[in-house]
């Protein structure tokens, strides 16, 4: 086994009184694709801003590139995509603006050079929005908004991938190139870890899948494969691993 | 220009030009992560800065600077601890801010209320050449950080939490623009006045939106706004013996309403040029395929 990328160890977190991680576990190792599943509540957002430390954790140890995360600096290794509906702000921002931003961990005192912009320019080809490099990010549509917050992240040329929910809201032509993408980065060698709702259009490229209720890894394997009627969207999936009696873990669209 | 042969209003209109570019220039940040009111409450905290200064004798520029940059120190830590009580914390602390200032300059042995009139709606006449020293070095450092640091300013602004993972120190760059909002606070409350200094801050951003597409552009035609009604004010206030906090602050919102009635119709024309560019992309109007028309029962 490669070293691992990301490494959770008994990791908690709490929101207010609630625990909302009770002790997960979970490792990527390096090229790996892992898809992080469950229902709305799982805890699967918090299990992903806890790694880049968004969220304060209350115990566990969490490590990125085999160094603890408190005293990890190497953040141009990391590509980040957040669960936005929006890639705009208060005040008007090209395609370009927002995307170089992704650029500013590798830019020295936030200076970009050539290469730095040669880099934001490869970022918009690869997920088909250099035509519009130069517009008003607010008048771009939902799927084009997660295309940009997406070359933001591909911006630093990152080893490893982390997206919460990038499909969420994404128009059919959208998630078509967001797949591509990501299947280019994963073929160059990219380490890969998303939130997602349902496997849906990214199934074929993800190695492993991690599912998460209440706080809890409930299954830490190969990817449920949905077949026949299975793989209908609003299915409940009712998945082997959970315990007798409990309710079914739902990855449907209706759930 | 006879208006330039007196010493008061060549300070007078120094300081309108530097608070046309401070005041727009950190405001942008502002509006962008939706903090339009900051100034707002700085300024009221400010007050409590002023009264000190009267009370203490020192300068009240000087005695706000400090009062406000801790203000919008308190302020960011509140953000960040506060959570949902945060808006009532912010709330206690600009009306303390301000009764605080009302009631020292009262204490205060020089200072009365017609005083503290001058630092709320700003006066030309009384601005003295140590507030033209502080107010020139002031603005300096407001430039240097909302220039210097445009690229870390505009992503932590822009997404906090998508910034924190390229490594920027999202928090001392937040502590940053607080300060630097109370510093131009203080830039612009000779001018201006500390009641009507917020509008300077975010009114010329939001008529540079209404042309501008990119950051950049906002920024620049911001500033550009700033400084021509902020000299304009001035000139007027000197001939029409008006207050020249309220004809700056008017002058902006007759900016702001001529620019969107003059960009909306270029608007207009730009999306219809981009919808026909795209060919027949996606119609204005619903349409119901033919195929499907009514009484077609809807299978399941």
């Amino acid at each position: 086994m490669s070293e691992p990328v990301i490494s959770l160890r008994g990791v908690r977190a709490d929101l207010g009184s609630r625990p909302v991680l009770r002790g997960i576990d979970l490792t990527v190792s390096r090229g790996e694709v892992v898809a992080l599943l469950g229902a709305n509540g799982s805890g699967k957002s918090t299990a992903v801003r806890s790694v880049i430390g968004q969220v304060q954790t209350g115990a566990g140890e969490i490590e990125l590139f085999g160094t603890p995360r408190r005293r990890f600096r190497d953040w141009h290794r990391v590509g980040y995509v957040p669960q936005r509906t929006t890639a705009a702000g208060g005040v008007p921002a090209t395609v370009t603006e927002v995307v170089s931003s992704g650029r500013l961990s590798r830019a020295r005192f936030g200076v970009l050079r050539k290469a730095d912009r040669e880099a934001v320019r490869r970022a918009l080809e690869l997920v088909g929005m250099a035509d519009r490099a130069k517009d008003n990010v607010d008048a771009l549509s939902g799927g084009q908004h997660q295309r940009v917050l997406i070359a933001r992240a591909l911006a630093a040329e990152p080893e490893l991938l982390i997206m919460d929910e990038p499909m969420a809201g994404v128009d059919l032509a959208s998630q078509e190139v967001l797949a591509r993408t990501l299947r280019g980065q994963v073929e160059a060698g990219t380490t890969v870890l998303l939130v997602l709702h349902e496997l849906g259009p990214l199934e074929p490229l993800i190695d492993r899948a991690v599912v998460l209720r209440d706080g809890c890894v409930v299954h830490d394997g190969p990817p449920p494969r949905a077949v026949g009627q299975h793989a209908l969207p609003g299915h409940d999936h009712v998945h082997p691993h959970a315990p007798a009696g409990a309710e079914p873990i739902r990855t449907g669209l209706l759930s | 220009m006879e208006i330039l042969d007196y010493a008061f209003m060549q300070r007078a209109l120094l300081a309108a030009v530097l608070v046309g570019v401070t005041a727009p220039a950190v405001g942008i940040y502002l509006v962008q992560r939706r903090q339009a009111l900051m100034g707002d409450g700085i300024g009221h905290v400010a007050m409590t800065g002023v009264g000190l200064g009267f009370l203490l004798s020192w300068s009240p520029v000087w005695m706000a600077t400090l009062v406000s940059v801790l203000g919008a120190i308190l302020m960011e830590l509140i953000r960040w601890y506060g959570r949902t009580r945060g808006d009532i914390a912010l709330a206690m602390l600009f009306y303390g801010g301000m009764a605080g200032g009302v009631m020292l300059i009262n204490l205060a042995p020089t200072g009365s209320n017609a005083n503290l009139t001058t630092y709320l709606f700003g006066s030309l006449s009384t601005v003295s050449k140590s507030d033209v020293t502080a107010i020139c070095l002031l603005a300096a450092f407001v430039v240097l950080v909302t220039v210097g640091l445009r690229r870390q300013l505009f992503a932590v602004s822009q997404d906090e939490e998508f910034a924190r993972v390229t490594g920027l120190p999202v928090r001392a760059l937040n502590l940053l623009t607080a300060v630097t909002a109370a510093v131009t606070v203080t830039v612009a409350m000779r001018v201006v006045g500390l009641l009507l200094v917020s509008a300077l801050m975010v009114v010329p951003v939001a008529a540079a939106q209404q042309l501008s597409r990119s950051f950049a552009a906002t920024f620049a035609i911001a500033v550009a706004i700033g400084v021509t009604v902020t000299i304009s004010g001035t000139v007027t206030s000197y001939y029409q013996d008006v207050p020249p906090g309220a004809t700056i602050v008017l002058l902006t919102i007759g900016a702001f309403i001529l620019l969107t009635a003059l960009a909306t119709p270029l608007a207009r024309r730009r999306a219809r040029a981009v919808a026909a560019a795209q060919g027949d992309g996606d119609p204005a109007e619903c349409v119901i395929p033919p195929s499907r028309g009514s009484g077609g029962k809807v299978g399941v």
